[in-house]
């Protein structure tokens, strides 16, 4: 299956952005495959709905599971009905390795409900 | 990391002089922590007016795109003027040109235009800042004069100071907030820990603390109030405690009317560093304090 | 109908005294002249707390957002890839729309290749109008909470006319908003003058100068009155002189005046002696507004 991670940077060996909207870029991971590809974040430009356009970036890619640090609530609510997997990475996992080594022994957390009280309009 | 937003809802409450001399007590005495400021009131970006920092980093601010019209493909069809909703299209005496003070940059036009003769342009609205001052570093930006896409230069702001202080390990972020309730107030609110309210008690100050407490509640952030110039009034000081009680909210602080405040801002310093025996000194120094003691 | 001349109080630092001046010229003009005034400082709207108006009449303001017909949407996602502010997004299932970013341009509703969006109106704020016993017409605009740009309601403010008004008005007061963004920009750009109120600070200084170069840009005939004069340094003056401002109103700072108008009390209530050299700053201004350029 398809996943992306948040990342710090558009290198598939960056760490994991704890932020969803305004993360860097994003690492699509092929599980099946290994497969990696860096994707920019286009929404670090937006000057509003930043949680909206990435989500939007991620549907457009075909993945299926999300893993970051924090949703805001509009960035949730594309995601979650578009039935993606919204999963949780823990503050002190940076290596993508790690995250998905996790995520497929299913010890990440799902992100139920949106994590932050709401960017706003940023 | 901690990040407390200082707010007022109406301007001239005393906002800035607040932030300074909270800056200088968090960096002073034994339970000092290293701090990091920033200044998101960025088309009245005073705060530098009393730290006086030496300027380290400057960046244009590409605050967005504004449409411009290809004179050589206009075919003066007039569909645009007929369709944006922003009065941005003017007439000109051979065609249409843009009004780029009114353009939202939504790309309507350049959409439904027939003869694709209208793109969008890249526009800069002001700059952004970092700067080195005596109480930590200062992220701060300026607004070009009248430009558009404040709550964007803001969230850069923001995304400069949360950046910064992570590298260097700063464990709090004192943001000097920016009046009224609209886009910038939202961009400088947004996940941040703690607001701090500075009012006045007249009736206007009234008014926009409601407006502003309105706004925190509405994006779930907690709020902490303070009065500046409180002996003016006492009525309307009663009236904001009042306020407080039955919106549960905590008044924290109590700042008399002080000439020493506008000598500081006049001497480019903190009161409390200036005077710190003055009677507004003395409250800020209790209203910070109490704030210290809730990060 | 004659159009009334314009005359806009503003001035970049918040809480200068902009409402204060704003109003005492409303209520001094309205002594001679057909008056109305104009709150358009929308995020934080205090003029009808010193004038006191009986408000009659009140509207919606509202832009149009975009409504999806998913019977004929076909998830094709061309109207959220036109949108500039992000605020759609089309999943394979359905699409969602967030009125909270929307700007009501139009745009995703005239891309839709199958005509399966349309618009309906989602509010923003409210205008609210009246008459005050001293005559003036006043109207003012409030953004709601939560809601990011005030500038659509100032276009609202300005374009109505409320049954309850007086039919020409020889003079039109606006009370701008703090700062120098485009808000700013909306309330200056069809005046005939402005009134820039700043104080003695480096702070009034500096936000002094950003609105004066809007008024610049706009071409339009600038004149200074200094609030709390005393308080600070000489700097505002030296600045007025070097530019060629005129000064038409000094205020000294004087306790139980700050106190007086705390209270919610006009500058004339609070200070009568203000009432003559409030008419003499009136018809600078008016002189300003209508001398040749």
């Amino acid at each position: 299956m398809k996943i992306a991670i948040t990342i710090t940077a558009p290198q598939t060996d960056a760490p994991a952005d704890p932020r969803f909207g305004r993360a860097a870029a994003f690492c699509v991971i092929d599980t099946d495959s290994g497969a990696r590809e860096a994707h920019p974040n286009p929404a670090l430009e937006a000057a509003s709905g930043a949680g909206v356009r990435a989500a939007q970036t991620l549907i457009d890619l075909g993945v299926e599971a999300v893993i970051s640090g924090a949703y805001g609530p509009k960035a949730h609510q594309v995601l979650a009905a578009a039935g993606l997997g919204l999963y949780l990475a823990p503050a002190e996992v940076k290596e993508l390795d790690a995250l998905i080594e996790r995520f497929q022994s299913g010890a990440l957390a799902r992100a139920e409900t949106a994590t932050n009280g709401g960017h706003a309009h940023a | 990391m901690k990040q407390l937003v200082i707010l007022s809802g109406k301007g001239g409450t005393g906002k800035t002089s607040v932030t300074a001399a909270l800056a200088h007590l968090a960096t002073q005495g034994p339970l000092a922590k290293p701090l990091l400021l920033a200044d998101t009131d960025v088309d009245a970006a005073n705060l530098e007016l009393v730290l006086q920092p030496e300027r380290r980093e400057r960046h244009d601010f590409i605050g967005g795109a504004v449409a411009w019209i290809n004179p050589d493909l206009c075919a003066n069809c007039g569909d645009c003027l007929e369709l944006c909703r922003f009065e941005a299209i003017v007439e000109t005496l051979d065609g249409y040109a843009i009004d780029t003070r009114a353009c939202e940059g939504c790309a309507a036009c350049v959409y439904q235009c027939p003869a694709g003769a209208i793109e969008l342009r890249d526009e800069r609205n002001g700059e952004s800042l970092r700067s080195a001052s005596r109480y930590g570093p200062l992220c701060h930006a300026h607004l070009d004069p009248g430009a558009d896409n404040s709550g964007k230069l803001v969230t850069r702001v923001r995304e400069l100071a949360r950046e910064q202080a992570e590298r260097e390990g700063r464990e709090q972020i004192l943001i000097d907030g920016p009046p009224g309730i609209g886009c910038p107030v939202i961009a400088a609110v947004t996940g941040v820990d703690l607001a701090l309210v500075v009012t006045e008690p007249s009736l206007s100050g009234q008014h926009d603390l409601q407006r502003a407490l309105d706004t925190l509640e509405h994006f779930g952030i907690p709020a902490l109030i303070c009065i500046n110039k409180a002996d003016l009034y006492a009525q309307g000081a009663s009236a904001i405690e009042q306020l407080c009680r039955e919106r549960g909210l905590e008044l924290i602080g109590r700042i008399p009317f002080d000439a020493e405040v506008t000598h500081a801002m006049v001497r480019g310093e903190a009161v409390t560093a200036l005077a710190p025996h003055s009677p507004a000194s003395q409250a800020i120094a209790a209203l910070w304090s109490e704030l210290a003691k809730r990060l | 109908m004659p159009e009334p001349l314009r005359i806009a109080v503003a001035s970049g630092k918040g809480g200068t005294g902009k409402t204060t001046l704003s109003s005492a010229l409303a209520l001094v003009a309205a002594g001679r002249y057909a008056t109305r005034l104009l709150d358009c400082d929308v995020e934080a709207p205090n003029a009808a707390l010193a004038l006191r108006p009986s408000l009659s009449e009140q509207r919606a303001v509202s832009i149009p957002v975009p409504r999806v017909d998913e019977a004929r949407c076909t998830h094709c996602g061309r109207c959220a890839e036109v949108c500039r502010f992000n605020a759609l997004a089309v999943t394979p299932r359905q699409v969602l729309v967030f009125d909270e970013l929307c700007h009501g341009c139009g745009s995703c509703v005239w891309i839709c290749p199958e005509q399966a969006m349309s618009e309906s109106e989602a509010r923003i704020g409210m205008l609210d109008a009246g008459t005050t016993e001293t005559g003036i017409d006043f109207a003012q605009g409030s953004l709601d909470v939560g809601q990011s740009s005030g500038v659509p309601i100032l276009r609202a403010l300005k374009r109505w006319t409320p049954a309850a008004w007086r039919v020409s008005p020889r003079i039109e007061i606006r009370d701008a908003p703090p700062g120098a963004s485009c808000a700013v920009v909306e309330t200056l750009r069809d005046v005939d003058a402005a009134l820039l109120v700043t104080e003695p600070t480096p702070f009034g200084l500096h936000d002094l100068k950003q609105v004066v170069a809007i008024c610049r840009e706009l071409g339009l005939p600038t004149a200074v009155a200094i609030n709390r004069d005393g308080i600070g340094d000489a700097a505002v003056e030296d600045y007025c002189a070097e530019q060629a401002l005129p000064i038409l109103l000094r205020i000294p700072l004087e306790r139980h005046l700050a106190e007086s108008l705390a209270q919610g009390n006009s500058l004339i209530e609070a200070a009568p002696e203000y009432r003559e050299p409030l008419a003499r700053l009136l018809q600078g201004l008016i002189e300003l507004a209508e001398a040749p350029r």
